[in-house]
């Protein structure tokens, strides 16, 4: 077993964790973070993504020991402390990016990222930029309406 | 699914992972970005005895950019060299390819040398480097050798890195003056792995007529291959050579195996179409250089 330290949503948290357990895993099982979903485990479907260090990432393929000493923000930290929907969350609510909701944690991980390097991608940029999550109900309209949404959401909170 | 279990290892230095690593030897397998790697642990392909975690040493990150080419470290991230205006100066194939790999989640985690070490010959960056005819360093305790990509990959994922080597970078030469190159796949999905994928170089003399011209071929046989058309081309001007002869001369020498999405028939015709276009694209660049 392998003691690490995470800081997950700003909270420090100290787990210990077997080498081969998956970050996905160990927010979910150790954390209790559930909020993070686990699709195919080998890296295609993106509902696993969360921020590293401010980076999104599939903590499918990252070993929680790996993560250790690092910042990781799933989307149970996108809401302000409040409760306060972020904009991609506002964005999703509204365009009802979403159907079952399953992709849906990934989705605003990814986004939430997409955004803060590129405020006000243009339509192939969202495209590229959502490419590596898959939704098996919407058909992405609506998912890719979010995301120009938010764009909006953002610029209009600036 | 879930990796089997293994002895997890997070050396500090190069000097205290490459002990590790000869210690360990054939049940060792090294962790960088792994996009590759954990996939296949996950997917219980792979169950090595030890894994070497190299995230932690120092330096390995580094990108190397000269005029005579780019170096770049076993740490540096696909998203880190995509994004390199200095890498894409003197080696814009690099970039051109990286935005083939994979998704822009994968490339910030997957390292450009970790895909050379999984030699997968469906992926983008093995056919670069043998293009190119660039070279991958290989480190073990009091020891370090340059493998050129032509001996590098030795078959699908296999490499000359020896049991407790680490391939600490690898060196991606510029290109001379008045060449061009070009990437161009077919991939079912977006991202997904190409089932047929062409990288082309050419080369032009001063009074722009062909000297050189050779293509790459992913998914197209065991190791990235090699095809020098200069020959078929002929030593015409850019714009007047045979490019159509070149790709049959392509089409001939790749042998293609079937698989669940596509037949060897269509991946050969495939290979054929995407070099007369890789060649061309990489011709008009060299012109316009």
């Amino acid at each position: 077993m392998h003691e690490i330290t995470l800081t997950v949503n700003g909270v420090v948290q100290q787990v210990a964790v077997p080498g081969r357990r998956l970050l996905s895993d160990c927010l979910r099982h150790d954390l209790g973070l559930t909020g993070t979903h686990v699709g195919c485990e080998h890296g295609v479907c993106g509902c696993c993504t969360v921020l590293l260090d401010g980076e999104p990432v599939r903590s499918c393929l990252v070993f929680a020991v790996g993560a250790d000493g690092h910042e990781i923000t799933t989307v149970e930290g996108l809401a302000a402390p409040d409760g306060t929907l972020s904009p991609v969350q506002r964005a999703f609510a509204e365009c009802h990016g979403l159907q079952c909701g399953f992709c849906t944690p990934g989705f605003l991980c990814t986004v939430t990222a997409l955004l803060r390097q590129n405020p006000a991608p243009t339509e192939e940029e969202v495209l590229e930029g959502v490419s590596g999550n898959l939704c098996r109900c919407t058909g992405y309209q609506n998912i890719v309406k979010s995301v120009h949404r938010a764009a909006e959401i953002m610029a209009e909170d600036r | 699914m879930k990796p089997p279990p293994f002895d997890y290892h997070a050396p500090r230095s190069l000097g205290e992972a490459l002990d590790t690593l000869a210690e360990v030897g054939e049940h060792g397998k090294v962790l960088a970005g792994g996009q590759s790697l954990i996939p296949m642990l996950n997917m219980r392909l792979a169950a090595p005895g030890h894994l070497v975690d190299i995230n932690r040493l120092p330096g390995l990150a580094d990108l190397d950019v000269e005029p005579g080419g780019v170096r770049v470290g076993a740490l540096a991230r696909h998203a880190q060299v995509e994004r390199s205006e200095r890498v894409a100066a003197v080696q814009p194939l690099l970039r051109r390819a990286l935005r083939l790999v994979a998704h822009p989640v994968i490339r910030n985690r997957g390292t450009v040398v970790g895909s050379l070490a999984h030699a997968d010959p469906a992926a983008e960056l093995p056919a670069v480097l043998a293009l190119l005819g660039g070279s991958v360093r290989l480190a073990r305790p009091g020891a370090v050798r340059d493998v050129p990509a032509a001996a590098f990959f030795t078959g699908p994922l296999e490499s000359a890195i020896e049991p407790g080597e680490l391939a600490v970078s690898a060196f991606f030469p510029a290109l001379p003056p008045r060449s061009g190159t070009a990437f161009r796949e077919v991939a079912r999905r977006h991202g997904d792995y190409a089932l047929a994928g062409i990288a082309a170089l050419v080369g032009l003399d001063d009074d722009l007529r062909v000297t050189g011209a050779a293509v790459a071929c992913v998914s197209l046989g065991p190791v990235p291959v090699i095809v020098d058309v200069t020959e078929a081309a002929g030593h015409r001007p850019a714009a007047a050579a045979d490019w159509a002869a070149a790709a049959q001369a392509v089409w001939e020498r790749v042998e293609p195996e079937a698989d669940i999405h596509a037949t060897a028939a269509y991946r050969r015709h495939l290979a054929g179409v995407l070099a007369e276009q890789a060649l061309r694209d990489a011709a008009r660049e060299a012109a316009d250089a």
